[in-house]
């Protein structure tokens, strides 16, 4: 997802932050996959925001999007890189880091700190390419348990994420329901239509057919620059509205006038390639086609995200956005349906935004009065005042 | 904490029927005024059911568990006898399919409480009958133009669609401006109150 251009300056950022990494699943110990592969060590970068209480009651973990990473708040030393929700989580924000505990991770497969494709394999000395086991939204879970574990928290206050961290977020409640006091699944899905699957496939096959991605094994020569770009272009635009594109660059040129060639004349054929071009910088080939696959894999639906007979005090809102035409709506109403067909404890809210599926790093207002509230009875329960009656 | 003055009659006398720690639902239930005090009060465990983005944004503020969607469509996947009470007050004037919606009620919950404004109040009938006007009075304060009722019912027009529906009105409350209306409460009563379980 894009990164939060704020350019005025924050007084209640995060601060300076700095990614930490947990290595676990040592020799004897691999980590298995839900493929049935097992594969060790296993490091997870991560960042934490605000300061863990002292019974451990008051720690989020915050799950990020598809192409996100561990800096989900303020800066890094030195940097002016916010993180990708700054907007919401520092002090006095939704997640208000004066009264919790905000952790992030990078995700498992991924190439931002943590193990992924990218990685060296220590048996070979050489990125394990497609060595690497392929992954599931189960794994990236099963992966922060550990991570989790390791820092003692027993019962997390809230997960809370969007798009495929919404799917973790949903993935948590269906693997670790007694390690969630509450969730919050934003413009996510209990499972990939084949609508996604389908622009996820036109994702991959645009990267394969670059032959600089030489199956996978384009280390020494450097990212399959065409095929990956041309893969985020697509993703870019699922993620925006008709009516954002429209308001953002209507039919506007780069230039005056019609070029009659094939360079970007439409200001949005040029942000496309912009954004295209700044994609492969920073984001490996191969984590992407691991991560669309295990998003693709995804499906919670038929009652497996909370086990038949048993029930689960996990309180739950769902956030979806109008506009939103990659995780519609309607996905996030069959969350809910499952919900209260298991008497599940549940908010939703379809917030009215013009911005697509984006809309979750930008409507910051609406979302920050939901999770600021939620949080707050989730921490705090109700304050009892006294009764009243009819006389 | 309120003052009795705050809350409306209609909400003191639903606040009133129901006994701590149940399951309540209720459907439209705005910005979560009667919920609320219910939760606070009696821990009761309460979903809500609402369709205006803003009302939905003030129950979370609450901390009330509030579904954005409208009643109608809301209750299918409810199982049977998911809730203590279900509450339908000052809404199903406002709901098409009312029989659909009170059956539904009464599937998934054990007692239905219904609340809505008496279409035969003396005022209502004065202006239409003297001044040939459609009737506005304190609980029916709109214009033919402007109003979101669709359905105007008395007290006896319901106790008829009970009868026939073969619906059980366990409690009945009338309501004047300020006090429980006695007598002929279908001529003195604004509102209505009951409660109705399956025969």
């Amino acid at each position: 997802m894009k990164k939060n251009k704020n350019e005025k300056i924050d007084t209640n950022s995060a601060g300076v932050v700095e990614t930490q990494y947990y290595t676990f699943a040592g020799p004897g110990m691999e980590f298995k996959f839900e493929s049935g592969d097992a594969l060790g060590p296993i490091t997870l970068a991560y960042e934490t925001f605000g300061t863990l209480n002292e019974d451990k009651s008051n720690a989020i973990l915050v799950l990020h999007a598809l192409s996100g990473d561990a800096h989900a708040a303020g800066v890094h030393e030195g940097q002016n890189d916010t993180g990708w929700w700054d907007n919401m989580i520092g002090p006095g924000k939704a997640f208000d880091t004066d009264r919790y505990f905000v952790i992030c991770s990078n995700v498992i497969g991924g190439c931002k700190g943590s193990t992924g494709p990218s990685s060296i394999n220590p048996v070979t000395g050489k990125p394990y390419a497609l060595d690497f086991p392929f992954i599931t939204v189960a794994d990236m879970v099963h992966a922060q348990r550990y991570l989790i574990d390791y820092l003692g928290i027993d019962k997390l206050l809230c997960v809370a994420g969007a798009s495929m961290g919404g799917m973790q977020v949903l993935q948590w409640v269906a693997s670790y329901p007694d390690r969630v006091k509450s969730a919050i699944p934003i413009a996510t899905t209990l499972k990939h239509s084949p609508q996604q699957i389908a622009f996820n496939e036109v994702i991959r096959q645009s990267i394969m057919a670059d032959p600089a991605w030489r199956e996978g094994n384009y280390y020494e020569y450097g990212q399959p620059e065409k095929g990956l770009s041309v893969a985020r272009m697509i993703g870019h635009i699922t993620f925006m509205s008709d009516q954002s594109m429209e308001e953002k660059f209507s039919r506007r040129l780069k230039n005056d006038k019609f070029s009659f060639g094939f360079d970007a004349d439409f200001e949005v054929e040029g942000y496309l390639r912009y954004r295209g071009a700044n994609f492969v910088k920073r984001f490996d080939a191969n984590s992407y086609l691991y991560i669309t696959k295990a998003i693709d894999y995804f499906d919670l639906s038929g009652g497996k995200l909370i086990a038949h007979g048993k029930a689960i005090d996990t309180r739950i809102m769902v956030i979806s956005f109008k506009t939103d035409w990659l995780y519609p709506s309607y996905q996030s109403q069959d969350i809910v349906r499952t919900l209260k067909r298991r008497h599940v404890d549940a908010t939703y809210c379809e917030l009215t935004s013009t911005y697509g599926h984006d809309a979750f790093l930008i409507e910051v207002e609406e979302q920050t009065t939901l999770v600021k509230h939620f949080l707050d009875k989730t921490y705090n329960g109700y304050l009892v005042t006294g009764k009243y009656g009819i006389k | 904490m309120e003052s009795n003055n705050d809350i409306t009659l209609d909400h003191r006398v639903i606040y009133s029927i129901i006994e701590d720690h149940t399951r309540v639902l209720d459907l439209g239930c705005g910005e979560g005024e009667l919920l609320y005090p219910l939760v606070r009060d009696k821990s009761v465990r309460a979903q809500g059911i609402e369709l205006d983005d803003k009302a939905i944004q003030e129950c979370v503020k609450k901390g009330l568990s509030v579904l954005h969607d409208d009643i109608e469509n809301s209750l299918r996947e409810f199982p049977d006898h998911s809730f203590d009470y279900v509450i339908l007050n000052q809404s199903m004037q406002e709901v098409k399919k009312v029989d659909y919606v009170i059956q539904e009620a009464l599937r998934i919950g054990n007692k239905v409480i219904v609340g809505f404004p008496n279409f035969a109040y003396i005022k209502s009938r004065f202006m239409l009958f003297f001044r040939g006007r459609a009737p506005i009075t304190g609980s029916l304060p709109y214009l033919w133009f402007d109003t979101p009722n669709v359905r105007f019912l008395s007290i006896t027009d319901f106790k008829l669609f009970c009868e026939e529906k073969n619906i059980r009105i366990v409690e009945a409350h009338y309501l004047g401006e300020k006090e429980i209306v006695r007598f002929r409460p279908n001529l003195f009563a604004l509102n209505a109150v009951f409660v109705l379980t399956n025969r």
